[in-house]
């Protein structure tokens, strides 16, 4: 099915996109999308949705299953609450990519901004993955709970990564590419060992990373990757009064 | 997240309508709730743009009255005609809505020799607003002017019939009120002489702010943080004349843990700042629009916890809170720009 999305509110483009799906539809294309909140929001289907244009904010927020690729920008809240499903972003996305995120991946081309994977979570194999191929703002894996983010930085005439890396950490893994000076991160939060099993992990997202985007995956390969933790699982425990 | 904010500069100083920042600010109506929107044009008045325009907001035609009266004190009035508007549902409980364009009189000019023209009606507009009597002046400047009320941005640009205006320069903003009334003196943008002021967030730092600026002869009565960010700017840059550079890093100054990494030299200046104008610093979540006509200067708080997204294509210069804004009125494949926290974003007007 495809969607003209010209001057449609997110409304009546939601509408569209659930009855395509409980009509059956299993792909949809959306045109001319500019700015539409809520994108999907709450869907639940393995339905494929391909984006053309600037998706708006809380694209795939809560939602289980469907695949999302945009191809252009996305703004800010993508992927808020996601339960399970994939958005690959053709593009940059602005602040708090994947806030609460609980499950499913991310995969962004260029840059996101501040706050990427605020407070995202797991449980048991409820696992949520971001990979970012650019760079990020401040407050990256800010209060993250749970989950992997992989930060690539694969322009390197841009500073990969602000200050204040993992504040507020308490669960999770962080891998960064490259050298992390200390005075970026967080207080809660440090390097430890990249072993052979994070090695796994980080050309395991890679491998299917560079073939969403169809980049040269040989590049990369042997690249040096930081991994980062949270020193402490409860880092406000004494804070709060019993 | 609510509030938007917008903003087109041509730095040519080619005029274009206001129908423009309408379809920009009106892409992002889900960030406003109907109870504030506004727009400042710069260019508009040609034909008067030596003299200064004010618009004026009036509860009753008796506060007009004593109004001009004690206008004409100070002012010649060369002109004084209702605002023009179209009659739309959407705007209602409209109050007097009238403009002046106005000289300061030679004697009063020689009465207040210590004073500048801008100082004079700055004055002016301080008593009339502080008077508490149902008159505000909502915008003062030469050849621009703010254009605000109760409603959605789009339909108080309507209401306005900017489309028939043209300027080189326009800022807009759609509200979401949430800790001050939605009144037609409380929406954005506001404005004193040349400046105007948009703004998303809330500054925690106003009580500080608004007995500083009071010490200065502001009158703060609009019932609003935001004003207190606008007369910043007017004491920095116009009574200070401090460089725009400075001012901003006044108002958004580093952090205490970014200034430890400066140089020597860079410690000293950015200490000197926050000591000597700690009471002009602005905290608390913000995205701001300002300009003078000159420029167009937009920023975030410092640690982004407001958006902003910047372009750039042929003369003119984007701002907006989501880039959709910016796509509606000019279609951008690549180049959006995103801003970091704190960091200006600012088109400049190059014939003048």
């Amino acid at each position: 099915m495809i969607i003209n999305s010209k001057n449609m509110t997110h409304r009546m483009l939601n509408e569209k996109i659930r009855s395509g799906v409980r009509n059956g539809d299993r792909k949809i294309i959306l045109k001319n999308i500019n700015g539409q909140r809520y994108i999907a929001s709450g869907l639940k289907s393995e339905v494929n949705i391909k984006i053309n244009g600037t998706a708006g904010n809380d694209l795939g927020s809560f939602m289980s299953g469907p695949k999302i690729t945009v191809y252009g920008n996305a703004q800010d809240c993508i992927a808020n609450t996601m339960n399970a499903g994939k958005i690959v972003i053709h593009g940059s996305v602005g602040d708090v990519l994947g806030y609460g995120m609980r499950g499913g991946k991310v995969f962004v081309r260029d840059d996101a901004g501040y706050r990427v994977g605020i407070h995202m979570k797991s449980y048991k194999e409820m696992i949520p993955i971001i990979v970012i191929g650019g760079s990020v703002g401040d407050f990256f894996a800010e209060y993250m709970a749970g989950g992997i983010i992989i930060l690539l930085g694969l322009d390197d005439t841009k500073e990969i990564v602000g200050d204040f890396i993992g504040t507020g950490m308490h669960g999770g893994t962080v891998y960064i590419r490259g050298n992390i000076n200390k005075n970026r991160l967080g207080r809660e939060v440090d390097s430890v060992e990249f072993d052979d099993n994070d090695k796994k992990i980080v050309n395991e997202y890679l491998t299917e990373f560079c073939r969403d985007f169809n980049l040269n995956q040989k590049n990369l390969v042997n690249q040096k990757f930081t991994k980062f933790k949270a020193l402490n699982s409860r880092p406000y425990g004494t804070i709060y009064a019993y | 997240m609510g509030c938007s904010i917008a903003g087109i500069i041509d730095e040519s100083g080619k005029r274009f309508s206001g129908e423009e920042i309408i379809r920009s600010i009106k892409k992002m109506f889900l960030r406003a709730n109907g109870l504030g929107g506004g727009f400042a044009g710069y260019g508009i008045y040609p034909e008067n743009k030596d003299d200064f325009c004010f618009h004026v907001i009036y509860n009753s035609e008796k506060v007009k009255e004593d109004t001009e009266n004690f206008l004409r004190h100070d002012f010649n009035i060369l002109k004084s005609e209702p605002i023009p508007t179209r009659s739309i549902e959407e705007i209602i409980n409209r109050p007097l809505l009238w403009r002046y364009f106005l000289k300061v009189k030679q004697e009063v000019r020689k009465r207040f020799y210590e004073m500048t023209e801008e100082d004079i009606v700055m004055r002016s507009v301080m008593k009339i607003n502080d008077a508490s009597a149902g008159a505000f002046i909502i915008s003062s400047g030469k050849n621009m002017g703010i254009f605000k009320g109760v409603g959605y941005a789009s339909d108080i640009g309507r209401f306005f019939r900017l489309e028939e205006y043209s300027g080189y320069c326009w800022i807009a903003h759609d509200r979401f009120p949430t800790n001050t009334p939605g009144w037609w003196g409380g929406a954005h943008p506001f404005g004193l002489l040349n400046f105007s002021l948009v703004h998303n967030g809330e500054i925690s730092s106003y009580g500080i702010n608004k007995r500083y600026l009071e010490e200065f002869g502001y009158k703060l009565t609009l019932r609003t943080d935001s004003e207190a960010i606008l007369y910043l700017f007017d004491l920095l840059l116009r009574k200070h004349n401090l460089p725009i550079n400075i001012v901003h890093k006044i108002l958004c100054p580093p952090l205490w843990s970014e200034i430890e990494k400066m140089t020597q030299k860079e410690q000293d200046l950015y200490r000197t700042l926050r000591i000597v104008y700690s009471n002009a610093l602005i905290n608390g979540p913000s995205a701001i629009i300002v300009s003078d006509g000159k420029i167009m200067f937009g920023f975030s708080d410092r640690i982004k916890l407001r958006p902003l997204v910047a372009a750039r294509k042929g003369t003119k210069f984007y701002l907006a809170s989501e880039e959709c804004a910016i796509q509606e009125v000019c279609s951008i494949s690549s180049g959006i720009h995103f801003p970091k926290a704190g960091e200006p974003a600012i088109g400049y007007l190059n014939n003048k």
